[in-house]
């Protein structure tokens, strides 16, 4: 690990960025809109006096779905182009480290996730009157670390990709499921055994879970932390599988 | 037209190989050695048995038609081609090495930079993966005459300029070995020209440089030539004796000389 080099690869990526202005509205601003569609849809439902309103639980879930999709597609695309273009052969014939490859690329979105989740978080709060009992800061804590999941799984995904269409075509494959079992349409506990089985092992049902243990307690619970380093885990398994797809020899 | 059909055969009998170690004619310091590399992909076979020397300070030509094994021979002398057989040593080491990867410039065929970086920045991230800076960015560019383009987003330049910024990039690393695919495709002559007196600059500060090429009027520019066909190493000579063996100045027919005999030769042991 080179420090200097991995903040190079992350001036670099975010170099990329800045020429793209539709790429940087994608990862600001989509997910606040999405969040404003949310919040109108359930506009309308009548309330009993004390019922929480459904935006309290949907749109606190959209705030760890939406980074980890916009991530998920901005970071596969972006290595997909760095395998395609000859630019990653090239660095790897420099002394550039595959570790600093990587986490170069993870710190620069990590930096883009965060401004995201603080403009999603802060629409929720200030726009639409979000009412739930934990922090805020763990909100933010927990759409960052989904945004970080999608990248790490857009840099491993990237790898069985030969096209742009192709690494597209795993939004439905690892995106979609996730979104399903993940406790927003049904709670994971009321799926039937099968499908709860395969919700127990998918990373977003943790970062799920965690908002939902925010929105019930005032003070971060043990099952918040848990959830919190389970997601942290499948960051680092992420990263180290995608770092094993980057060879330094090939046929 | 069958270039075959009008062909003399030349006479007098020549060896294509072994290779003279030194045909440069003078001594120094070799700065890449191959000795026995075979490259097989799948059942292809497209390096087979393929040994020379190569000077320090000096320009070599690898010349040979598409599909002949240039770029894999390349990427073998940079270290990214899983190697079947034999031993390549570079600058001493083994190809690939930790510290070849500083002292090693690859220009892939492709130019492998950042389209949507502006031009400046593309060379400071490699330089930076070489521990250089700013200036030695700007040095780069302007050295290779793009250092009014700096700012310009990459994928804006012409064809040529965009080569020149690919070239830029492994520049700034300031390599010992400079491993050039295909530098001088779909330029117009007189940027032709001027990469060359460039390459034949740095040679003369004591870079070593690898150029492959299959236009062989380039050859002319070389102080060595590798003449490799179908994965095999016909011949290792200057230009000169390419042109005497050939009996021609015209270094293409001079090649297809060469090969025609190489085969007759080859029909002959059969």
């Amino acid at each position: 690990m080179n420090l200097s080099m991995m903040w190079a690869t992350c001036v670099r990526v975010l170099g990329q960025l800045k020429g793209d202005p539709r790429s940087i509205g994608l990862i600001l601003v989509v997910p606040a809109v999405l969040l404003a569609l949310v919040y109108w849809l359930y506009q309308n439902e009548a309330l009993a006096p004390g019922q929480p309103r459904t935006f309290d639980r949907v749109g606190l879930m959209m705030l760890g779905i939406f980074p980890f999709v916009v991530m998920f597609l901005v970071t596969s695309i972006t290595m997909l182009r760095e395998r395609t273009s000859g630019t990653l052969e090239r660095l790897l014939t420099t002394p550039i480290h595959k570790a600093d490859l990587l986490f170069g690329y993870a710190l620069a979105f990590s930096i883009m996730a965060g401004l995201q989740a603080l403009v999603a978080a802060a629409t929720a709060y200030w726009v639409f009157g979000l009412k739930i009992a934990g922090n805020a800061g763990w909100v933010v804590l927990i759409s960052v670390l989904t945004a970080v999941l999608g990248v790490a799984l857009g840099l491993l995904c990237s790898a069985f990709a030969t096209t742009e269409f192709q690494a597209v075509q795993f939004m439905p494959v690892v995106v979609i499921p996730q979104i399903l079992l993940c406790g927003l349409f049904v709670a994971r506990d009321q799926m039937n055994g099968v499908l709860e089985a395969i919700s127990n092992v998918l990373p977003l049902s943790f970062a799920v879970d965690g908002l939902q243990e925010v929105a019930a307690h005032k003070d971060p619970s043990a099952d918040l932390v848990t959830d919190l380093m389970v997601v942290a885990a499948f960051v680092v398994a992420g990263l180290l599988l995608a770092s094993l797809t980057l060879r330094r020899q090939s046929t | 037209m069958s270039h075959k059909a009008e062909l003399p055969a030349p006479d007098g009998p020549f060896a294509p190989l072994p290779v003279p170690a030194n045909p440069s004619g003078t001594n120094g310091p070799i700065a890449v050695s191959v000795e026995g590399l075979r490259v097989h992909r799948g059942k292809t076979t497209v390096l087979a048995n393929v040994s020379f020397n190569i000077q320090q300070g000096r320009i070599t030509g690898l010349l040979g038609p598409s599909g002949s094994g240039k770029t894999t021979l390349m990427r073998a002398l940079v270290g990214v081609q899983k190697v079947t057989a034999g031993t390549v040593s570079v600058l001493g080491r083994p190809a690939g090495d930790l510290q070849n990867r500083n002292d090693v410039g690859y220009v892939t065929q492709a130019a492998s930079v950042y389209k949507d970086l502006s031009v400046v920045d593309n060379v400071r991230y490699f330089g930076a993966v070489h521990g250089r800076g700013r200036e030695d960015a700007h040095a780069v560019l302007a050295a290779v005459g793009l250092g009014e383009f700096a700012k310009r987003k990459a994928g804006d330049l012409s064809g040529g300029q965009f080569s020149r910024v690919s070239l830029a990039c492994a520049l700034v690393g300031r390599p010992k070995l400079l491993v050039l695919d295909e530098p001088t495709v779909g330029l117009d002559p007189v940027l032709r020209a001027d990469l060359w007196k460039q390459f034949s600059e740095m040679a003369a500060e004591g870079t070593t440089l690898i150029i492959s090429s299959h236009v062989m009027e380039e050859a002319g520019h070389c102080d060595s030539l590798l003449l490799l066909r179908e994965g095999m190493l016909l011949a290792q000579l200057t230009p000169g004796q390419l042109r005497v063996q050939g009996e021609t100045d015209d270094l293409e027919l001079a090649f297809l000389r060469l090969i025609q005999a190489a085969e007759s030769e080859g029909s002959a042991a059969s």
